[in-house]
């Protein structure tokens, strides 16, 4: 960019103060994750009386094999993993099809449907009800439970409705001459031209199901079916007061800053490998939906 | 009906007999016609049903003795006792005071961050750089809470976390931050903010984008400074987006993100961090008092709805175009 030459030295100290400034906010977006892959390779005496700031103390991997080696860790892994797809392909079936009935000008009492979607938006039962409605339903401590009751939100069913009332009429035309019904032009008029849409609410979906917990707390009892998120929280919380780390300087190798960092460190890992699709992405999800959340 | 006034009685019984099946008529013609698109509606609307309207039916239990054996229906009536009991209860009354008092603060310091970081990126000429450090602002918002109370304990654990660290070395007395009641709000609000401030950014950064450039261009040629264009041109652009999200986190006050409040806080700190959905979460899910929770659950779901319908009028009223 030439056209810099053209601003004044005033010009000059503004942009260089502003790349400061910015260099000090992503500087501290991102140390607490160098800390906590700082402490998950240092030693866990070293770590525990807190001599780890940048780089990892007395190297060492034993935090990492303790945690790879625990079986309920890679169970959690396993239900986490089941979690997202089962999940995100239950939402699908049901947003795709529903969103596109709703953008349908011929469906009758539109408006109604719409506000029924709508509706749950602004108001929900609460924790109480959800919980009751679940444990009569038959659905508490199940894989389903988990894939069904979470599957449908009233945000992506709108973003994606938005995008399907945005497609010109005319692209269905010529389908609708050669004799296609509703399902074949949804699935080979709509769902091409929605792809970006529909890799936003995958997304969305996908963030969501990888990062909840509270249901998975509440609604799961048996600990092997419980998600990575929910062992998280057990390690976090409860693990420090478990008999094998509560007298950690005897452990030199590993202590418990270590294991929970390096479990906080496994379970970043697919995110950031995941991460730059959703940055592809979520940029043009915001677009989609406007300020409608 | 307001068009049968001029019709003859004889018309206007003709029409009242026939609407009814008029109607069934053209449900069932729609339905002949269109049946893959209500196909296509119905898992929605079954699921919206089964798991988001039936516990609106399960509400009430708040105004209910409810018993696990009898069943939502099943349970008698008791009217607003268990609202009488919430209200004279001051553990409640505590919730809801943290409730604003946390949101107040979240919002105060929270809905200000975001813009200055639109208005910062949107300044920066390197796209390389400026990209990069986008990308590492957006990236806690894609972590999940669980993650951030992990690093939020290691951090400022009293014995082994980095700010401890620095404290001692400064010579001070190191401080136990996560059982201290007057801290449990800074470190909370901190790290939502921390978790949030970037992504939140993308929203004014799209609405930057939308200005024009003529404007900055006339602006370049009268001998306006970056300094200048900033405040005068940017922020005044950006000015409605920015009046539509104030009246979006104003309508959503009340939703405090409880789920990261239960894995920070503890009995030391119920004073300052316990917010209404974690009172519901306590009462009710640990502790089995079912109905007195959902009472408390339909008060903040009633207070939470009539803010956002009043959040969207003003918004409707101001901007035209609603929020939904």
């Amino acid at each position: 960019m030439n056209t810099t030459n053209l601003y004044s030295r005033g010009d000059k100290m503004f942009v260089i103060l502003n790349m400061f400034l910015i260099s000090i906010f992503t500087i501290s977006a991102l140390y607490p994750f160098i800390y906590i892959t700082a402490v998950s390779f240092s030693s866990g005496f070293q770590a525990a009386a807190g001599n780890v700031v940048f780089a990892p103390v007395e190297a060492t991997l034993a935090a990492y094999k303790y945690a790879l080696s625990e079986p309920r860790f890679w169970i959690s892994y396993k239900n986490t993993f089941i979690y997202t797809i089962g999940g995100t392909l239950m939402s699908l079936a049901f947003i795709i099809p529903g969103a596109y009935a709703l953008s349908r000008k011929n469906l009758y009492g539109r408006r109604f449907w719409n506000l029924l979607v709508a509706f749950t938006m602004w108001f929900n039962a609460g924790l109480i009800p959800f919980f009751l409605n679940m444990r009569d339903l038959g659905l508490l401590d199940s894989y389903f439970g988990i894939i069904i009751g979470f599957a449908v939100n009233g945000f992506n069913i709108i973003l994606l409705r938005n995008f399907f009332e945005a497609v010109p009429q005319s692209f269905e035309e010529a389908a609708r001459m050669d004799g296609a019904n509703e399902f074949q032009i949804l699935w080979k008029v709509y769902m091409p031209l929605a792809k970006p849409a529909i890799a936003t609410v995958a997304l969305f979906c996908i963030v969501s199901r990888w990062n909840g917990f509270f249901w998975a707390m509440i609604l799961l009892q048996d600990r092997d079916k419980v998600p990575l998120q929910v062992y998280l929280r057990h390690v976090i919380t409860e693990l420090q007061d478990t008999e094998e780390f509560s007298s950690t300087l005897l452990n030199a190798a590993y202590s418990f800053e270590t294991v929970s960092s390096a479990i906080i460190v496994c379970s970043i890992i697919p995110v950031l490998i995941f991460y730059p699709f959703l940055q592809k992405y979520f940029n043009k999800g915001i677009m989609l939906g406007g300020v409608k959340e | 009906m307001s068009t049968s006034i001029d019709k003859s009685e004889h018309a206007q019984a003709d029409d009242y007999l026939n609407a009814p099946q008029g109607r069934v008529a053209k449900v069932i013609e729609h339905l002949k016609r269109d049946w893959q698109i209500y196909l296509m509606l119905l898992p929605t609307v079954i699921w919206l049903i089964v798991f988001l309207y039936k516990p609106m039916y399960g509400l009430q239990v708040a105004f209910k003795d409810y018993s696990v054996f009898r069943g939502v229906a099943g349970s008698p009536w008791i009217g607003f006792e268990h609202f009488e009991t919430l209200f004279s209860n001051d553990q409640f009354i505590r919730a809801i005071k943290n409730t604003f008092i946390i949101s107040f603060y979240t919002l105060l310091i929270g809905f200000p961050m975001p813009i200055f970081l639109a208005l910062m990126f949107n300044e920066v000429i390197n796209q390389t750089f400026k990209k990069t450090a986008q990308t590492i602002v957006y990236l806690p918002h894609f972590i999940s809470s669980v993650i951030i109370a992990g690093i939020v304990i290691a951090g400022f654990s009293p014995s082994s976390g980095v700010v401890n660290t620095f404290i001692t070395y400064l010579g001070f007395e190191p401080i136990y931050f996560l059982t201290k009641p007057e801290w449990f709000r800074p470190i909370f609000i901190g790290s939502t903010i921390w978790q949030e401030a970037g992504f939140q950014s993308i929203v004014y950064l799209a609405a930057i984008a939308g200005v024009s450039p003529t404007l900055y261009e006339s602006a370049v040629v009268d001998g306006a400074s970056r300094w200048q264009m900033m405040w005068k041109i940017t922020l005044p652009s950006i000015l409605p987006t920015i009046l539509i999200m104030l009246i979006i986190r104003i309508g959503n006050l009340l939703e405090v993100s409880f789920e990261m409040i239960i894995l920070l806080y503890q009995p030391a700190t119920y004073e300052t961090a316990d917010v209404v959905n974690t009172f519901i979460y306590r009462q009710g899910l640990l502790g089995g008092q079912y109905d007195l929770a959902a009472a408390a659950g339909l008060f903040n779901a009633v207070v939470a709805f009539i803010m956002v319908m009043t959040a969207n009028t003003i918004s409707r009223r101001y901007s035209n175009t609603s929020i939904w």
